[in-house]
């Protein structure tokens, strides 16, 4: 929904979880509405622990980075592909 | 323990309700034991749990073992299962009087937003914190009296896989005054749970850890170090393909010594009721139809106990996930979820629990290639017609140094059935309009040490269902067979066998004209009726029918030796390619049909895996042929 794309290069560089380095801490800013599905994905990743204000990491990607992520939130861990990940807005740090 | 129950009323029916990987399986297998019913729910193929039990007070339950949901707001046909119970708007099942939440002890934080939303509804019930043994353990520390006052719900604290972990539920769940809880008022609110916004509930769970949980570590250090190798890219999949490997050489090799004693064991009874009872009519309907036919099938039962036991261990442990997440990219390439790892995986078992566990697969086109891919994978009902071939007319001897070349066909077998699943899951993706990009999330629990009780009490009911389709379907079908090959009789001065007279022979001679162009015989015509049953039947009627065919001395042959002269090798290819992807088993159609809620699917079903079985069988029919000379 934002462009980051004329926001300052800070120390709060604001992308998506997709985009995240391996090992790396973020926060949650935002969750975006998927394409077509009127906000149920969105929903359920909420409902799971994905949460605006909560701190995530990638623990694994596989595939070079073309595969699906191991992501953890809170005290679960979760897998997910591009579409689920690109839907988290974090902010490293 | 026959409990003489207290009341001549239906017992009280509670729900267990939860997470998935909270346990709850195991909690409902505390409290019920052996005393369960497992079927379907009215529609689907959505397995249905339900158990009865008796608490200390003398009061007897029902207890229904709901499916494991997040969410009120359903993503997965399990998922809406567990809604419509809850709100009471299911076809043919009575709304809970009440509902034992099933929480997690080392994973409030997820579970414990589901217990609010459900407290949205009004429903009495009961919190139960579950895996208390393994929170203990890791330091976790929980306020009982203040979450239960925060929440104002009892809450009990259980470790459903130690005896006497349930007792104190039992204990609350007596104590409870159930008439001056809310009423259970239906149909429940269920606006309500889209209505509540998720972040409000979000705080609400880290308010209530923060005044009641203790928690020294962010998570299982257990579960980080075994992840960092079961998850590796490299190191991952080879320890998947190591598994793998382990699973099914576990089939073959352990499950022969328990196999031969089955086959031998019938083969006594059947000696028995021949030496004690008059020649005739009576004694080779029993012998050959009913000793016989079931015998030929129940000796499946260890293979299959077998491969069920490595699933539910692996499921019961946390891995299989893990694997489906290791494939996800793979599968995702043919346009399939990696989730489709876990059904796929029991479908070399049996095609009909692989369609059930299907239900996990929130896409509906996922969903869909997924089971209509399921029956490519080699199920165990098709070991028998391999090995019967394989031993006739595969030399059994070494190539290349170390590879056994009857080894080497059944692998080959194997792989034909998974290479055509996969071109078959490309071709439909292309064909097939896909919602935009597939969906995974999946939860990655924590590793668990499978437990045997859990293990034993899931093996058991495999094993049950399985018994119960050799005693009926199976059964009913080789006494039908039986009867088909042996009427009507021969007429007088008859100089073949008995079976070319009667209906059989006929059928089979019709069907002969379809199936002679790819070298089927019409002893083979036969068999393929019955095996449309269930494929394991076919080995059976094929004994039936060549035991009958032939006169004199040759009844006592082996079948192995007998179809090595009456059938030639581009037969036993043709007939090997055949069993690879011909839908031979009505009992997978039925449970598709119902899984999908009509006949277009089981019939897409049908005419694909039968085209697809005559073209390939003509193939190597006729190139095998060319090669022979």
């Amino acid at each position: 929904m934002k462009s980051a794309q004329h926001m300052p290069h800070s120390q709060s560089s604001s992308t998506t979880l997709d985009k995240l380095p391996v090992r790396a801490v973020a926060t949650i800013q935002d969750i975006k509405t998927g394409h077509h599905d009127g906000g149920a994905l969105k929903r359920r990743l909420m409902e799971l622990g994905f949460v605006p204000g909560e701190r995530v990491q990638v623990l694994r990607r596989i595939f070079f980075g073309h595969g699906p992520l191991a992501v953890r939130v809170g005290t679960s861990t979760f897998a997910m592909r591009k579409l689920e990940s690109s839907l988290i807005e974090v902010v490293v740090g | 323990m026959s409990a003489a129950t207290p009341t001549v009323l239906t017992p009280p029916l509670i729900a267990l309700v939860g997470n998935p990987n909270c346990g709850k399986t195991a909690l409902f297998n505390r409290l019920t034991g052996a005393r369960q019913k497992v079927g379907n729910y009215a529609g689907v193929t959505v397995e249905r749990k339900e158990g009865q039990f008796i608490s200390p007070a003398g009061q007897a339950w029902r207890v229904l073992d709901l499916p494991g949901a997040y969410s009120l707001l359903a993503a997965t046909p399990d998922e809406a299962i567990t809604r419509d119970v809850i709100a009471g708007v299911r076809n043919g099942e009575a709304a809970p009087v009440g509902l034992v939440c099933v929480v997690d002890a080392t994973n409030l934080r997820l579970n414990l937003r589901m217990v609010l939303e459900l407290q949205t509804l009004g429903v009495p019930m009961v919190l139960a914190i579950n895996m208390m043994d393994l929170a203990t353990k890791r330091g976790i520390h929980i306020d009982k009296a203040r979450l239960q006052t925060e929440l104002g719900m009892p809450v009990v604290e259980a470790v459903a896989v130690q005896a006497g972990g349930e007792r104190a539920l039992l204990a609350q769940l007596d104590q409870l005054d159930w008439a001056a809880l809310p009423s259970p008022a239906t149909p429940r609110p269920m606006e309500r749970i889209a209505q509540t916004a998720v972040e409000g509930t979000h705080r609400r769970v880290g308010q209530l850890l923060a005044d009641c949980v203790t928690m020294p570590e962010n998570g299982s250090k257990l579960t980080a170090n075994l992840d960092r190798y079961v998850l590796h890219p490299v190191f991952g999949p080879l320890i998947l393909a190591a598994l793998m490997f382990l699973v099914f050489q576990a089939v073959f090799s352990w499950a022969a010594p328990p196999m031969e004693w089955i086959d031998a064991g019938m083969g006594q009874v059947g000696d028995f009721v021949k030496t004690h009872m008059a020649d005739g009519m009576l004694r080779s309907l029993l012998v050959e139809g009913v000793i016989g036919g079931a015998g030929g099938v129940l000796v499946f039962l260890p293979q299959i106990i077998i491969l069920f036991g490595f699933i539910l261990a692996l499921e019961d442990s946390g891995y299989l996930p893990r694997a489906a997440f290791l494939l996800d990219r793979v599968m995702g390439s043919v346009g399939l979820s990696g989730r489709a790892f876990i059904p796929l995986l029991s479908s070399f078992a049996c095609a009909i629990p692989a369609i059930m566990a299907t239900r996990t697969i929130a896409e509906p086109r996922d969903r869909l290639v997924t089971i209509l891919i399921a029956p490519l994978m080699t199920c165990s009902a098709r070991l028998p017609v391999y090995a019967l071939l394989i031993a006739a007319f595969i030399p059994d001897r070494t190539v290349g140094g170390i590879f056994n070349l009857q080894g080497l066909v059944l692998f080959a077998l194997y792989m034909a059935g998974i290479v055509s699943a996969m071109l078959v899951a490309l071709v439909l993706k292309k064909f097939m309009k896909q919602g935009g990009a597939q969906s995974l999330l999946m939860e990655l629990p924590d590793y668990h040490v499978p437990h045997l009780r859990n293990l034993a009490i899931g093996l058991w009911e495999r094993a049950r269902i399985f018994v119960q389709r050799v005693g009926t379907i199976i059964l009913s079908l080789m006494i039908l067979l039986w009867f088909l090959s042996n009427f009507p009789a021969p007429p007088d001065g008859a100089t073949g066998a008995p079976i070319e007279y009667s209906l059989a022979g006929m059928a089979g001679r019709a069907l002969e004209v379809v199936f002679a162009p790819i070298g089927f015989n019409w002893q083979i015509c036969i068999a393929l009726v019955p095996g449309m049953a269930a494929r394991e039947v076919a080995v059976a009627a094929l004994g039936t029918v060549y035991a009958m065919s032939q006169t004199g001395d040759a009844l006592s042959t082996a079948l192995t030796g007998l179809i090595q002269h009456a059938w030639s090798l581009p037969t036993a290819l043709s007939l090997m390619t055949w069993f690879v992807f011909a839908p031979q088993c009505l009992s997978t159609l039925i449970v598709v049909r119902r899984e999908t809620n009509g006949w277009r699917t089981p019939l897409a079903m049908l005419v694909y895996l039968f085209g697809l079985a005559y073209v390939a069988s003509f193939a190597v029919y006729h190139l095998a042929m060319k090669w022979v000379g």
